[in-house]
């Protein structure tokens, strides 16, 4: 029998896409669908996923929880343990296209949790924090169960297929996001699986990437030390964790975080001729040297009310950004932003390491 | 001959242009890769982005590209030319070996890394703009120009210019103070003989995309090469 991702290492080529509105202005999947048509060839169908944000208005303040199963049994025994944490608020199959090119599908659901009072007050633990070891537990430790969103008001879909298919086959074109990331996937070595394909997320935060990082066990066996499991050995995986545990557990700036992951050569800092930015550059190496990412990527990072894309400092991915009125595209290739907007202006490729962080204006998310 | 390459995949676009016809017009281009890899003897104007490897391995075609072109524009090209009338991608003319590669605006990472040079074929890249970090990386023959036009208050070139650099040569203009060199190479004011040498591919260029030649020439240039000697002495065993 074949082994599953987690089982065995896989490397992984990929394109990635991210396009948001700064007004808050939403839109349907489709556009962000069809930026992947152009890159194509940058996937081998293996798998394809996207993450959209602002998609359920309605039930904005609950987690929204996105499964896979493999049985009902798992379903059940999920759901047993969901309960004993979170009030079930609804739940419900995502909604899906039969399509030929996507086979071997799992059970596929979708639930709105909200932690009991009581569990947070008993174990005196922040909600974040519950959920975060929540969906360790399952992805970890519950076979045939496995959690692949777990934020308020956004949601990962993904499948092994080429991404265009998965859009059609999770029907993104209703859905409704002021910010969409797209990712297609070029595993080598793989059997594949659903979970193994991008975006990784954990609460609101979602990775897309483009690249194969050789820095994946330093970086996870450090994550460890503070609970993250790594249960797919996959290296996006660690990406995930890292910016959580940067941004919402030590409350980096993004500005900050990039400047962990993608921590400009010791040469390069020396030479900075800002005496406070050497400062700061040298202070994030040296506390968190653990969490520096080498190897190729480029990465779009989701969270709620933003995007922000980076590069390994070496630049051994491409990355192309572009702007047209309230919307900004990110994209591994120009062709993807300009089927996304023919006329989008201040095509750019930033520099390795350089951060694009892109807000949408405060009270429009 | 008009060809619309909207919708049209890869493959069948390459096909299109092998079958008859030496001069063609590719209008909607979005994406597609490897167009006109290999191929001599064809005149092809690109409206649109074309893909990535765009004139790979390429043996003598002209392309002329109206926009933005993506990563490694003239993989390996062999003869020829390839004209960018904005921007260019990652890793521009990598591993080139002859042909010309002329460029209006700015280049990404690794540009011209390891041009190679041998007897009559000697490889030629120009590019108006900057040219980001690893320009001529491992360069081992042929020219790379990097005219710093229009660029305000971009850097020349980014960081680790000519890192392995072992042949040809760089030109590049206008201030250089800045700009860290590894220690393989020497750079040093570009002399009148140097720049008679270039002159006419930097005549031709100007004349292509408009460039005023005496306003390109109306400033310092500086000339890099490797240190001829023994640029990697004791790098990795003593030698």
């Amino acid at each position: 029998m074949s082994k599953k991702e987690g089982q065995i290492r896989i490397p992984s080529g990929c394109a990635i896409a991210a396009v948001i509105s700064r007004e808050g202005r939403r839109m349907s999947g489709e556009k962000i669908v069809e930026a992947m048509k152009p890159m194509h060839a940058r996937s081998n169908g293996l798998g394809g996923g996207f993450a959209a944000y602002g998609i359920y208005p309605q039930y904005r303040d609950f987690y929204a929880f996105h499964l896979f199963f493999d049985n009902r049994d798992a379903r059940k025994d999920c759901e047993r343990y969901l309960k004993e944490n979170f009030e079930i608020v609804q739940a419900e199959v995502i909604p899906t296209r039969n399509l030929p090119q996507i086979t071997n599908v799992p059970m596929i659901w979708r639930y709105f949790l909200s932690p009991f009072a009581s569990v947070l007050v008993r174990e005196n633990i922040r909600e974040e924090d519950l959920v975060s070891r929540t969906v360790m537990t399952i992805n970890e430790g519950m076979d045939g169960a496995y959690v692949f969103s777990s934020g308020k008001n956004m949601g990962a879909f993904k499948a092994v297929g080429y991404p265009e298919d998965v859009g059609a086959f999770y029907k993104l074109e209703e859905y409704q996001g002021y910010s969409w990331t797209a990712h297609g996937r070029y595993p080598t070595n793989t059997p594949g699986w659903w979970g193994g394909a991008h975006p990784f997320t954990l609460l609101d935060y979602s990775i897309v990437h483009n690249g194969e990082i050789s820095s994946y066990d330093a970086n996870r066996r450090f994550l460890e030390m503070f609970g993250y499991r790594c249960s797919l050995q996959t290296d996006t995986e660690v990406i995930a964790y890292m910016m959580d545990y940067l941004l919402r557990v030590q409350k980096l700036s993004l500005e900050d975080a990039a400047a962990v992951a993608a921590a400009p050569f010791w040469s390069t800092i020396e030479n900075n001729p800002d005496p406070k930015e050497r400062q700061r550059l040298t202070y994030l190496r040296t506390v968190f040297p653990s969490l520096l990412i080498t190897g190729p990527f480029s990465i779009v990072l989701g969270f709620n009310g933003g995007l922000m894309a980076l590069n390994d400092r070496l630049k051994l991915r491409s990355m192309v950004t572009g702007e047209k009125d309230d919307l900004v595209f990110i994209a591994s290739e120009e062709a993807a932003i300009r089927v996304m907007e023919p006329e989008a202006e201040n095509i750019h490729a930033p520099a390795g390491g350089q951060a694009v962080i892109v807000k949408v204006k405060e009270g429009a998310y | 001959m008009e060809l619309n390459a909207k919708n049209l995949e890869f493959r069948e676009l390459n096909r299109q242009l092998r079958q008859g016809g030496s001069v063609f017009h590719i209008t909607g281009c979005c994406g597609q890769r490897f167009i006109a890899a290999g191929m001599d003897g064809k005149t092809i104007t690109i409206e649109g982005i074309p893909g990535n490897a765009l004139g790979a391995y390429l043996n003598g075609a002209s392309i002329e590209v109206l926009a933005n072109a993506q990563d490694a524009v003239g993989d390996t090209m062999n003869d020829g030319q390839i004209l960018i009338h904005g921007n260019i991608g990652d890793a521009a003319g990598y591993a080139m070996r002859g042909g010309r590669i002329y460029v209006k605006g700015s280049a990404g990472y690794r540009a011209g890394i390891h041009m190679k040079q041998y007897r009559d074929k000697v490889p030629v890249m120009i590019i108006g703009g900057v040219a980001g970090s690893f320009l001529g990386e491992y360069q081992a023959g042929g020219l790379i120009l990097v005219l710093g036009m229009n660029r305000g208050g971009a850097p020349l070139v980014g960081e680790f210019p000519c890192t392995g650099m072992h042949g040809g040569k760089m030109l590049l203009r206008g201030d250089v103070t800045g700009i860290r060199f590894p220690r393989g190479v020497c750079p040093r004011p570009a002399g009148e003989a140097d720049l008679a040498e270039i002159l006419p591919e930097l005549e031709r260029y100007c004349g292509l995309f408009g460039y005023d030649r005496n306003q390109v020439l109306d400033a310092p240039f500086t000339l890099i090469t490797p240190d001829s000697g023994n640029p990697y002495r004791q790098m990795y065993a003593a030698n």
